[in-house]
């Protein structure tokens, strides 16, 4: 599935992101990913890892370029268009950002407000279909007796897979995952990390994901991008690249090159 | 050697503007005391008759009590439709001036700036205006209760809001959600304790505040205090207030008992 016809899904074009007009977060980035990849992007603490992928679905606004989502501009988009491009656009994020006083069954049904008008949502009226949608994706990643408890009674790796399960139910084309195994154990990560890639093998979502972990990023990989400073100092197959570039990346930040 | 490493703590600096406001406060304390020409001894002067008063409170005249009932309902009614309809315009008015829900400063700044003013007005001032507006009646106590109790809810539950964890809200952005989805979704399931908390403590202010109420003629049990006060009936009086206290604390302990148990 993920080395069929290679078809862009994310375009960055010269995008450039500057904080409060001095930081500087990315510089003049240009990056195509390709529908179906697992791409693990690899870098010291503020490099520019999470500016990247938080661009990508405009959590953040650039300050110049443009970035295309299956042929899209998302930096153009305003309003309900902006919406729908989110929409094909799921998230994951270090610290689940679930709703902690609310059920995991609502939490899962969150994912997919936006295919519905909003009184509809306000007012719960959820279909049977993807009640039993939400209830599958739980039992997906292993989760089905958790259904109506509440999201802080759960495990930090019960609820990083709650927020997998709330990806599933947005069905996206995308997956953003900003170091999603951060705040987990090592045998909790593996676990979290196989169920992404089961997102990308089963359903064919393509992947960005931040890792602190190089081990992790080689076993789940297929592309590995470096960043180092807001720019991309290196990005090729997983399966070629050498040890010495890792070190490269998180050793040589005082070398020039 | 240790003693060296204690000594490299730095002092914290002497802020000479702290010591200009002891001296203003002081100052304006005595100023106020002259000007106002306040005097302990005032009170002491007229301690008999007070203790007289007291005397004739102290023996309630029981057989007023059947008299007092009606009006005491009205003053529980007026509180708790006061606590509602405050409560529901606190609500929608905290969503628009929560800066972490509408990100236009402009808007959250005038709004916040109304709400400023609103909230500075007392309560029995806002009675004598609703008084003066819609006439003698618990309709004019009503609508002063309303807008005291937006002007309580409102700041407490606009800080409430702005101190939600963001993550929830970042993630149904993500997801595509549109901002009464936000709210609905990642917003309100985090603060909805906070708000029938706060509603239930302006409710706990608002029985106390709605007995006097009636004194400037906006509805409730306030009527007969002004009425036996003026007829130096202190019997009746004394029941009246009995009769208040009894409720107040009543009231008061439920309210207070159910918000514990909401924040567990
Ligand atoms: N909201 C913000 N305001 C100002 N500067 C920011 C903001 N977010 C990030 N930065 C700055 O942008 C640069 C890149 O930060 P970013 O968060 O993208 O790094 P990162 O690679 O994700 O790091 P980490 O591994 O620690 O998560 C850093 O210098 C950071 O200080
Ligand atoms: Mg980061």
């Amino acid at each position: 599935m993920t080395d069929s016809a290679i078809e862009p899904m994310i375009e960055l074009r010269n995008v450039k992101k500057v904080y409060d007009k001095k930081v500087v977060g990315l510089k003049k980035v240009n990056l195509t990913i390709n529908k179906g990849e697992f791409v693990v992007v690899v870098g010291l603490s503020g490099a520019g890892k999470s500016t990247l992928l938080r661009s990508i679905n405009r959590l953040i606004d650039v300050t110049e370029g443009d970035i295309l989502i299956d042929g899209k501009s998302i930096t153009k988009a305003r309003g309900k268009k902006l919406r729908l491009l989110r929409r094909n656009i799921g998230m994951i994020f270090q610290n689940f950002n679930l709703v902690k006083r609310s059920s995991v069954l609502r939490n899962v049904l969150a994912g997919r407000v936006a295919y519905y008008p909003t009184w509809k949502t306000i007012f719960n009226l959820f279909t049977k279909e993807d009640k039993e949608r939400a209830y599958e994706a739980l039992k997906q990643v292993d989760l089905a007796d958790k259904v109506y408890a509440r999201a802080d009674e759960l495990s930090g790796g019960q609820q990083q897979r709650v927020a997998i399960a709330r990806v599933l139910m947005q069905n996206p084309k995308v997956i953003l995952a900003d170091e999603p195994t951060a705040s987990l154990d090592p045998q909790t990560s593996l676990k979290v990390m196989e169920d992404l890639k089961m997102l990308n093998e089963k359903h064919g979502m393509t992947v960005i994901a931040n890792l602190h972990s190089v081990e992790l990023a080689r076993k789940f990989g297929q592309r590995v991008i470096g960043i180092r400073a807001g720019e991309i100092i290196y990005d090729g197959k997983m399966s070629a690249t050498p040890e010495s570039v890792f070190t490269k990346i998180y050793n040589g930040g005082e070398e020039d090159d | 050697m240790i003693d060296d490493s204690l000594t490299q703590l730095p002092k914290k600096r002497f802020k000479i503007i702290n010591l200009i406001w002891l001296i203003v406060l002081i100052a304006g304390l005595f100023i106020s005391i002259n000007v106002t020409n306040t005097h302990i001894s005032v009170l002491f002067e007229n301690f008999s008759q007070f203790s007289d008063i007291f005397v004739q409170m102290a023996n309630p005249d029981w057989s007023y009590f059947p008299t007092v009932i009606p009006l005491l309902l009205e003053t529980i009614k007026m509180a708790v439709l006061g606590t509602i309809i405050g409560s529901a315009l606190a609500f929608v008015y905290s969503l628009l001036i929560a800066r972490n829900i509408i990100k236009n400063k402009l808007v959250t700044g005038v709004l916040r700036f109304i709400m400023n003013i609103i909230r500075t007005i007392p309560d029995l001032l806002l009675g004598a205006i609703f008084v003066a507006i819609v006439g003698i009646g618990p309709v004019a106590g009503i609508l002063a209760l309303s807008v005291f109790t937006f002007g309580v809810v409102v700041k407490l539950f606009y800080e409430a809001i702005e101190t939600i964890d963001p993550g929830p809200i970042e993630a149904l952005t993500a997801v595509g959600a549109n901002k009464l989805q936000i709210i609905c979704f990642a917003i309100l399931p985090q603060v909805m304790t906070y708000f029938i908390s706060y509603s239930l403590y302006a409710f706990e202010i608002n029985v106390r505040a709605s007995t006097v109420l009636g004194y400037i003629g906006a509805g409730g049990i306030g009527l007969y205090l002004q009425q036996t006060l003026q007829v130096f009936d202190y019997a009746k009086t004394g029941t009246i207030i009995l009769v208040i206290i009894v409720v107040v604390v009543l009231i008061d302990y439920i309210s207070s008992k159910s918000r514990e148990a909401l924040m567990k």
